[in-house]
């Protein structure tokens, strides 16, 4: 009897998993099945549309308006690039925090999120003038910088949150057996802290991928990602669904690809201290 | 014999060098909206890059809300991004009179700027400066089914009034077949449903603002506007209609589910175009008007500025003149046909009887000449702007306001609330900026 309501529970759990999964993953889905069709069948009802016939011309349109790789290229740099950089300060500034906090640490930490919470059109205009006095609009050095620093309080506080689940005793002892500051962070902490770093890493390199406020702003020609390369297909005169859902999908493959390969470490590093 | 090929080929390269550095293209920016004419120009540059190779052009294409924010922090901020803009004739007066545009004036004869619209050209003139030229302009207008309208027993007149408008609404409406009688816009913004909104108060006698700048929206036109805007649209519009703009009337209206739509004329390419499945049953009408003596319908142009602080303004110029000259109307309509060709900026257009066999065509023009964004209310006003007020601070009141008129139409707020609520925070604003003393 027990074993016949466990079974009926794993079926309803399993069910309900699998329909929490198709309702979030939906929109993906659907955005991919409007870029396969024409713009007249991507605006009719919902059932004509996926009974209409199955195109690419909207792909070969949208590559033959736009430089998908110059701005996928960009995307790269700028995620990959502002993602190293906020783990070469993160890392050490995460190590100070977690081994040797000071009286004020746990304030500091929150004022680093604190900058978060402000809303980013507020520091537009500075930000701007900035750029422009520094001649780093449209370059990519600008974004990287910008990037690296708008998710830096999220990785230090990432990894602050790893780094404290290690054994301060472990770095004590290395620091007994003759380990510099360095060799300790390099070769004790951080090979221990693997799962947290890769969770952080590919975290940031989502979040700078999806930024769309200062890419759009910043940019013009040069150092212009995905994000431009999609809002270039949007209107609010015209009808151009299907072209700008081929759009979303060459500018979001990536990146669901390279979470797809990377669940497992992902998933690891997230939960990584959650239960004890 | 040495010392002289050496002479010689130290001035070939010296020669080829100067020649390369004279050939050094020039490189500007464009920053462009989103839609099918603007693309289709894109599609063309071959054709300019032939006619102009010293000249480069490339090309930042965004959506239309996020592009007016960007071009106005660059040209705010003399950042110097972008060589051409394509703005609307909102910001036009305003930026003109901020000495942030180039006068264009001095274009070539042979651009022929008496050839313009004056409705267009006087929308983007400030104390005599042409700040910026039309590619192409729009009015607003009445589409209808004629099918549905035969079946009614009705005949939709070449000038509608709103009474007029109701009656053919009523008859199409088949809620059973899911046929709506009209579809408007409902979304909040001062592009979407204010727009519309301003546009169709001006035709009830109502007006934003008094001569002393005192907000209008306690007065009886504007109760009477939308009064009549929520009798329509209850009663024969199509559901959640508070989420329509453009975009999701326009998909309405192909799939053959509104028996009217009032809009820009733009749309009438699409309507009669190879996506719609109601493209052999459309006719065309004025905006409606309740017999004051003004139209419900707008004016708007996207046009091609120069920003001051452009560092290639002589290269921008002559694209400008290209992109928006009768040659390039001539290309367009070669490679794609009239139907094609951006409309509402030029009299020669119109005189063209390739151009005028375009169903649309003449609705477009007549359309334009009944709007007059100098003299767009019943009443004398202190601003110019049909459906918008040309004055800095109207984006934010016309969204606010706008987000006050859709929640009515939601069911989520009463007539009397939003009315009162427009009123307050219009005031407090309008004060706020030294308008009201």
């Amino acid at each position: 009897m027990a074993r016949k309501s466990s079974a009926t529970a794993k079926i309803v759990t399993t069910g309900f998993a699998w329909a929490m999964a198709l309702l979030i993953f939906f929109p993906i889905l659907w955005i991919v099945i409007l870029s396969f069709k024409s713009e007249g069948d991507a605006i009719a009802t919902p059932l004509t549309m996926l009974s209409a016939p199955w195109t690419t011309a909207t792909y070969t349109e949208v590559l033959n308006r736009s430089d998908y790789f110059g701005f996928f290229w960009n995307s790269v740099i700028l995620a990959v690039g502002s993602t190293l950089m906020a783990l070469l300060i993160a890392i050490p500034a995460a190590w100070a925090m977690a081994f040797q906090p000071g009286p004020r640490t746990k304030d500091l930490l929150m004022w680093m999120l604190s900058t978060k919470m402000m809303p980013a059109v507020g520091v537009m205009v500075p930000m701007y003038l900035l750029f422009r006095d520094l001649g780093l609009l449209d370059t990519r050095i600008g974004l990287l910088i910008v990037l690296t620093l708008v998710n830096l309080p999220i990785v230090v506080w990432m990894l602050y949150t790893y780094f404290k689940e290690i054994p301060t005793e472990i770095l004590e002892a290395s620091r007994m057996d003759g380990a510099s500051l360095r060799s300790e962070i390099l070769y004790v902490l951080t090979p221990m802290a693997v799962p947290g770093i890769a969770s952080t890493l590919l975290l940031n390199i989502i979040l700078a991928w999806n930024e769309a406020f200062w890419t759009l702003r910043l940019t013009t020609v040069d150092a212009a990602p995905l994000t431009a390369f999609i809002a270039s297909y949007s209107s609010p005169e015209g009808l151009f669904y299907a072209k700008l859902s081929a759009a979303s999908t060459m500018a979001i493959a990536p990146i669901v690809i390279l979470g797809w390969f990377s669940q497992k470490q992902l998933v690891r590093g997230l939960t990584f201290g959650a239960v004890k | 014999m040495t010392n002289t090929l050496r002479a010689l080929l130290g001035a070939s390269a010296l020669c080829t060098l100067t020649v390369a550095a004279w050939a050094e293209p020039t490189t500007i920016t464009v920053a462009t909206v989103n839609n099918g004419d603007m693309i289709r120009m894109q599609g063309l540059m071959g054709e300019f890059n032939a006619l102009h190779p010293d000249i480069t052009v490339e090309w930042v294409t965004l959506e239309e809300n996020v592009l007016r924010e960007r071009v106005t922090t660059d040209i705010a901020t003399k950042g110097g991004q972008f060589d051409v803009l394509t703005i609307g004739t909102y910001e036009v007066p305003i930026w003109g009179n901020q000495g942030w545009l180039v006068s264009l004036n001095d274009l070539p004869p042979e651009w022929d700027k008496a050839d313009l619209l004056p409705a267009i050209a006087g929308g983007l003139t400030v104390n005599g400066e042409l700040y910026a030229a039309p590619f192409y302009g729009e009015s607003s207008m009445v589409m209808y089914r004629t099918d549905l309208m035969e079946k009614a027993g009705l005949t939709m007149p070449a000038a509608p009034t709103w009474a007029d408008i109701r009656t053919a609404a009523e008859a199409m409406t088949d809620k059973d077949a899911g046929i709506y009688g009209i579809c408007l816009r409902g979304k909040a913004g001062w592009g979407e449903n204010m727009a519309f909104l301003t546009a169709m108060s001006n035709s009830f006698g109502a007006k934003w603002f008094d001569a002393d700048w005192k907000p209008q929206f306690d007065q009886q036109p504007w109760r009477d506007t939308l009064t009549f805007y929520l009798d329509l649209m209850n009663n024969f519009g199509p559901p959640g209609a508070s989420n329509n703009g453009f975009n999701e009337n326009l998909s309405l209206f192909q799939q053959g589910k509104c028996g009217m739509w009032i809009d820009a004329t733009v749309a009438a390419s699409f309507v009669t175009g190879a996506d719609s499945t109601v493209a052999d049953s459309v006719g065309f009408a004025l905006a409606p008007d309740n017999g004051l003596g003004k139209r419900g319908n707008w004016l708007w142009a996207w046009s091609l500025a120069i920003p001051a602080g452009s560092d290639s303004v002589d290269a921008a110029k002559t694209f400008v003149a290209w992109a928006t000259s009768k040659e390039y109307t001539a290309l367009v309509a070669s490679k794609e046909g009239w139907a094609n060709v951006p409309p509402g900026t030029r009299t020669s257009l119109y005189t063209n009887p390739e151009y005028q066999s375009v169903p649309f065509a003449q609705m477009t023009l007549d359309s334009i000449n009944a709007a007059d964004p100098t003299a767009p209310t019943v009443d004398p006003v202190p601003y110019t702007g049909v459906q918008f007020v040309a004055i800095p601070e109207f984006q934010g009141l016309g969204t606010a306001v706008g987000q006050q008129f859709s929640a009515v139409l939601a069911g989520s707020s009463t007539l009397d609330d939003a009315l009162a609520a427009a009123q307050t925070l219009v005031t407090d604003e309008m004060t706020k900026a030294g308008y009201i003393k």
